[in-house]
């Protein structure tokens, strides 16, 4: 327990530092701490398979993806139009709503007290039993996955279009 | 007291800690007497011209974005593995699992590779060569001549 909340604390931290940070690298090294944070949840949840993906896919994959937004990006041209005081009035009105809503939405909820442990399986998380289930009863989604991955690899690759004549750089 | 995962995290910790101390220890031991040639960006290399923080072509995003495809597919492929070969199955339906299985997994991977060869199709896989200019001099010697002594003196 004590340990579960070091994990959220660490976790929290960095998440706030991905926000306050001025620069973006930076922003995007405090995401990928936060990514390796949550995965320590997912293990203190007994999910490991859930871990090995989230290290894989999102500390991995979609961290290549911000980077690569974030080199598109023209970094050195400092937009002054995004720092108006209209903006920062609209923020903080937005984030004050978000925040009242969250709070109004948990304030009565009922957390419970803790597992079920006549229904409650441990191996629910493993990747054995998750095998079991996606190839043999939900193996029509399975392939439609495919199909998705497929749409959205002609997607890209149709955005990704290059001009006649264009150069790299 | 310890439960598996304590270990990993025990090894977690013991990495960060050995490799601070034994950075900390080079501190200590190396000499530090840098100058200008030393802190170049490339020690005795190409001097960099200009700022690193470019823009980037959007190709780069493509690429990176068929790399996110197949690395997803990757995450579908280990619970797969977990079940092919698995020895209950494959027995109650006389090795036919096996075949069931490998059959949907390769039409999983032939989809996505068909989105991988529309791109290659499209040219996203090769990149701009450098065309080679052929010098347009007219010698009033022939080229045979040349060749001639090329092969005499070779």
């Amino acid at each position: 327990m004590q340990f579960w909340y070091f994990l959220t604390a660490l976790t929290l931290i960095s998440a706030l530092m991905v926000v306050l940070s001025k620069n973006p690298i930076h922003s995007v090294l405090y995401l990928v701490f936060t990514f390796f944070c949550i995965s320590g949840h997912y293990v203190l949840l007994n999910a490991q398979f859930l871990m090995a993906v989230n290290i894989i896919v999102y500390a991995g994959a979609i961290m290549v993806l911000f980077l690569f937004v974030i080199m598109m990006l023209d970094l050195r041209r400092n937009s002054p139009d995004s720092k108006t005081n209209l903006t920062k009035l609209a923020g903080a009105v937005v984030g004050g709503t978000v925040l009242v809503i969250f709070i109004a939405a948990t304030r009565k909820i009922n957390l419970g007290t803790g597992a079920d442990n006549a229904f409650y399986n441990s191996q629910t998380g493993m990747v054995e039993n998750l095998g079991q289930i996606l190839y043999r009863n939900y193996l029509l989604p399975f392939e439609l996955v495919s199909i998705l991955f497929f749409v959205a690899m002609v997607g890209a690759v149709m955005l990704g279009k290059r001009e006649a004549g264009e150069r790299n750089f | 007291m310890l439960s598996e995962f304590g270990y990993i995290l025990l090894f977690i910790i013991t990495a960060i800690v050995f490799t601070a101390v034994i950075l900390f220890v080079a501190k200590l031991l190396r000499p530090n007497r840098p100058n200008v040639e030393k802190l170049t960006t490339y020690e005795s290399g190409e001097e960099p011209d200009g700022n690193a923080n470019v823009r980037f072509n959007i190709r780069f995003y493509v690429i990176a974005l068929l790399f996110v495809l197949f690395d997803l597919e990757l995450v579908f492929l280990f619970p797969w593995a977990t079940v092919f070969g698995n020895e209950t199955l494959n027995n109650s339906t006389d090795g036919l699992w096996g075949w069931f299985a490998i059959v949907e997994m390769f039409i999983f991977v032939g989809i996505l590779i068909l989105g991988l060869a529309y791109a290659w199709i499209k040219g996203h896989l090769d990149w701009v060569r450098p065309e080679v200019q052929e010098p347009q001099f007219k010698s009033p010697v022939p080229i045979s001549k040349y060749e001639a002594i090329n092969k005499k003196y070779s």
